[in-house]
């Protein structure tokens, strides 16, 4: 019984989809913009090996930020969503991870 | 029998968009939602294989991507980023009407959208109109006299210039990553135009706006991977 009340609040959850608020998404983007000046202002300090760090450190908090605000896996019930995300990150790292140790180690060339 | 002609009277009364298959309007739109998701994760892998490339190039010509990289106008590259954040808030605007059922703002929101997404590519075609002028595009005409990073700085007898070969890797990968992200965005509003068309004749519901918000899922993708092409082709070399 206690199974079927939740189907039911399942199928009738569709209508509490979450709707963002006009504030917190105007909010996500002055972040993205005032991000995207602060790397702007960054490429032109010399950092050193750091401005790479600094650019992508950067460039991965607006990244976050979209797809957990502008593209509402924040507020998913669908945990599925999230597994998707992660593997996607994932196959990424080992792409990058692996080809890199290859190339980065091949030191007799 | 009698059991099917309930099931079939059923969704007679529900909304028409519900297809047969799916037992309930929710069921129907996480599968669309994770059937898209998996398409953003397949293209993840896509542009993947192009930024891998990019990491072992700029890993094996590195002096020679840095003087590349500093012929690209960071005021453009900058300038688009800020378009298409801009347009990423369009799109959300417009989930946000369709959920409401606010019609002509979800219509504005996608055309407000489309504009936005040719501000973009107008701005693209731009620079690379001026690669075309400099012959920086990878082919028989291509030519490349710049000096490696930091050597202006030098007496000019001991200043050495860039790889043409290398400046010529550095800019095609330029064209393919920026080109196939410039593809998306061309995809991407024509997808909008369809959709803001729909949308004015009142197909979208809050009871049914998948392709709006998948679409919507599509463009952010596309924000995303600009993102992270702004600070690696344009940003990153520029001190050196």
């Amino acid at each position: 019984m206690s199974d079927q009340n939740s189907v039911s609040a399942h199928a009738s959850d569709h209508i509490s989809e979450h709707i963002s608020t006009l504030g917190s998404s105007v909010a996500i983007w002055l972040i993205l913009l005032a991000c995207t000046g602060i790397t702007v202002g960054a490429a032109f300090i010399d950092l050193g090996p750091f401005n790479i760090v600094v650019a992508l450190a950067i460039a991965t908090i607006k990244a976050t930020l979209v797809v957990l605000f502008f593209m509402h896996v924040k507020y998913t019930h669908e945990k599925l969503t999230g597994l998707v995300v992660v593997s996607a990150i994932f196959w990424l790292f080992i792409l990058l991870a692996l080809s890199m140790a290859d190339y980065a180690t091949r030191l007799w060339r | 029998m009698p059991t099917s002609q309930t099931v079939v009277d059923e969704h007679a009364h529900e909304n028409p968009a519900l297809l047969h298959h799916f037992a309930t309007e929710s069921q129907q739109k996480n599968a669309a939602s994770l059937g898209m998701w998996v398409f953003l994760a397949q293209e993840v892998m896509f542009f993947g294989g192009m930024f891998c490339a990019y990491l072992i190039y700029r890993y094996k010509y590195f002096a020679d991507f840095g003087s590349a990289s500093q012929q690209l106008d960071i005021k453009l590259g900058a300038i688009n980023t800020a378009v298409l954040i801009c347009s990423s808030l369009t799109v959300v605007l417009g989930v946000r009407a369709a959920q409401l059922g606010k019609r002509m703002a979800l219509v504005f929101w996608l055309v407000a959208t489309i504009l936005l997404g040719c501000v973009f590519l107008g701005i693209k075609a731009d620079e690379y109109a001026e690669k075309f002028e400099k012959h920086h595009v990878p082919g028989p005409s291509f030519s490349y006299h710049e000096l490696l990073p930091g050597q202006e700085k030098l007496p000019a007898a001991e200043r050495q210039y860039a790889n043409p070969h290398h400046a010529e890797m550095y800019f095609s990968l330029y064209f393919a990553m920026t080109g196939m992200h410039a593809l998306h965005m061309i995809i991407g509003v024509g997808l909008f135009g369809l959709l803001a068309w729909m949308a004015w004749r009142g197909k979208y519901t809050p009871e049914y706006y998948t392709p709006i918000e998948n679409a919507g899922l599509y463009w952010h993708f596309v924000d995303i991977v600009w993102i992270y092409l702004f600070p690696l082709l344009y940003l990153i070399d520029r001190h050196r």
